[in-house]
């Protein structure tokens, strides 16, 4: 039979018990001798018959499919090298890139994406043995231009977010900005006037610090509107 | 390891020179956080030792051909400050801080998962700013705290300490005068959750009853050491939590701001993540993580 030991919601650090017995078991998690230990600092989740430990911090580790935001930092003749905040490094090659064929006798690189250059990007495919391969020949990817762009830690974007985008559509609503939130942690945020895009950076900064609480939709909304007035 | 009685290191009641217990460690502080720029840091304060442990990683391996195909690569860089002895360090790296290193490293694979992260490099930097002895088993205390907070997954934590030898008794946490003038050294790194050494050196003469009285009195004192480790970690979220949560809700029955029951809907929003039961041992990824695109 399962047995939970440790409380929903709890903050546990690596090594702590956490379950008995078998049971489905998430991220954050080892499991020796028919025990379950957390192998991170994070918030224990126990969804009955379910267990898992969001981590508080960590580095990105690349999943194909996520949405991220990248920064080109080189580019070749028909390749750019892009850093996505991850331990291993994107490659987008420019068959990749753009909807049209990339000739690289007639075509620049540097014309479609220059060194310094945001991009909004999908990663294509990504495992153990290979670097991270990168899209932006689709609807809505590409280069990300104006705006503001802030970094928090990656394992707190669902939080921004929140359930369904509730969290990042009042933000939007109530700092009429624009938002793109990448899995990697990066945020681009883009208003019409600077006071908007700060209220906005000021919100989702508050989410990082408070990640692990309860209630934070209800104070995000208070901080915002109360501001306003 | 002179152990020529010339200093009295203990007096008759069992009171050492600074007025500790044999088997009583010196008051620690461990802080957390301490470096913005890296991804995870730590302050140890252990009676007068200063030292700060700064994890940046898992990130890329330069020179790619020390990459390792299937786990990480653990580097640690243990560094005595010129300024924290009183005789001035000379600045150049030593024999003993390049061994210090590679022990520490060693110690740290062990219980760091490192398949997690294949061809990457974790760096951990430790920099001795005053030493007083022991400053090795202190690093390592630190180092582990700072790999935690970094986020890297890890079986557990380690605590370490030294036990040594006065006048044939076993006794715990040496500092500095003591370790010159003690007759033995035992630095010990255990990892309380495995209940595994993960360093074990040591300096002098033992027999095997001393040898087995230092490592039980060291394995206790690592025990004592863990509970400060784990306290400074959760210190951080639990403040936060205090502040934020406790005058927000007034309503909850239960006092405790930390554990809000799961019953209590206006405490607890349904998990944000919707989550498919992985069936294998491998965790996979949640494809949870709702995306957002304007």
């Amino acid at each position: 039979m399962s047995k939970v030991i440790a409380k929903n919601h709890a903050i546990v650090i690596p090594g702590d018990l956490l379950a008995e017995g078998p049971i489905n078991y998430g991220e954050g998690i080892v499991k020796r001798n028919g025990e379950y230990y957390s192998s991170v600092v994070g918030l224990f989740q126990d969804k009955g018959d379910f267990i898992q430990v969001k981590a508080l911090r960590g580095k990105y580790i690349p999943r194909p499919g996520d949405l991220v935001i990248g920064k080109v930092i080189e580019v070749g003749l028909t390749s750019w090298i892009v850093d996505i905040g991850s331990p291993y490094i994107a490659i987008l090659s420019a068959n990749n890139a753009t909807e049209k064929r990339f000739d690289p006798i007639n075509d620049d690189a540097r014309k479609i994406f220059s060194l310094g250059d945001i991009i909004l990007t999908k990663i294509a495919s990504f495992d153990r043995t290979r670097d991270p391969l990168l899209i932006t020949n689709e609807r809505g990817l590409g280069k990300l231009r104006g705006g503001r762009l802030i970094e928090i830690e990656a394992s707190h974007i669902p939080r921004v977010i929140g359930k369904k985008g509730t969290m990042i559509n009042m933000i939007k609503r109530l700092t009429r900005t624009q938002i793109i939130t990448g899995q990697n942690g990066k945020i681009w945020v883009n208003g019409k006037k600077i006071e908007d895009e700060l209220k906005a950076i000021q919100a989702i900064t508050k989410i990082e610090l408070e990640a692990h609480t309860q209630g934070l939709t209800d104070r995000i909304r208070d901080m915002i509107s109360e501001d306003q007035q | 390891m002179a152990g020529d009685g010339s200093v009295k290191l203990i007096d008759e009641k069992g009171i050492r020179l600074d007025g500790r217990k044999v088997d009583e460690l010196r008051p620690v502080n461990i802080k957390i956080g301490v470096i913005k720029n890296a991804d995870g840091s730590a302050e140890i304060r252990m009676g007068k030792n200063i030292i700060v442990a700064a994890v940046y990683g898992p990130r890329e391996l330069h020179p790619k051909h020390r990459a390792l195909a299937d786990r990480a690569l653990i580097q640690c860089f243990y560094r005595m400050s010129t300024f924290s002895v009183s005789d001035r360090k000379s600045p150049a790296p030593s024999r003993r801080e390049k061994e210090i290193s590679l022990v520490i490293s060693n110690a740290l694979a062990s219980v760091i998962l490192t398949e997690k992260y294949p061809r990457t490099t974790i760096d951990v930097y430790l920099q001795v700013l005053q030493a007083d002895g022991g400053t090795r088993t202190a690093s390592l205390t630190a180092a582990s705290v700072a790999l935690a907070d970094a986020g890297i997954p890890m079986k557990g934590l380690i605590a370490s300490v030294a036990a040594g030898l006065i006048n044939g008794q076993a006794v715990l946490d040496l500092f500095d005068i003591e370790d010159q003038k003690g007759s033995g050294d035992l630095p010990l790194g255990y990892c309380p959750v495995l209940d595994e050494i993960s360093l074990l050196q040591l300096d002098g003469v033992f027999t095997v009853k001393q040898f087995e009285d230092s490592l039980n009195i060291a394995i206790k004192g690592a025990k004592d050491l863990y509970e400060i480790q784990r306290d400074a970690l959760k210190q951080k979220y639990t403040d936060i939590r205090a502040e934020v949560e406790v005058p927000e809700k007034p309503k909850v029955e239960k006092p405790k701001a930390e554990e809000p029951k799961t019953e209590d809907p206006k405490v607890v929003p349904k998990p944000v993540l919707k989550v498919e039961k992985p069936k294998t041992e491998d965790p996979k990824p949640s494809k949870d993580d709702k995306k957002e695109v304007e």
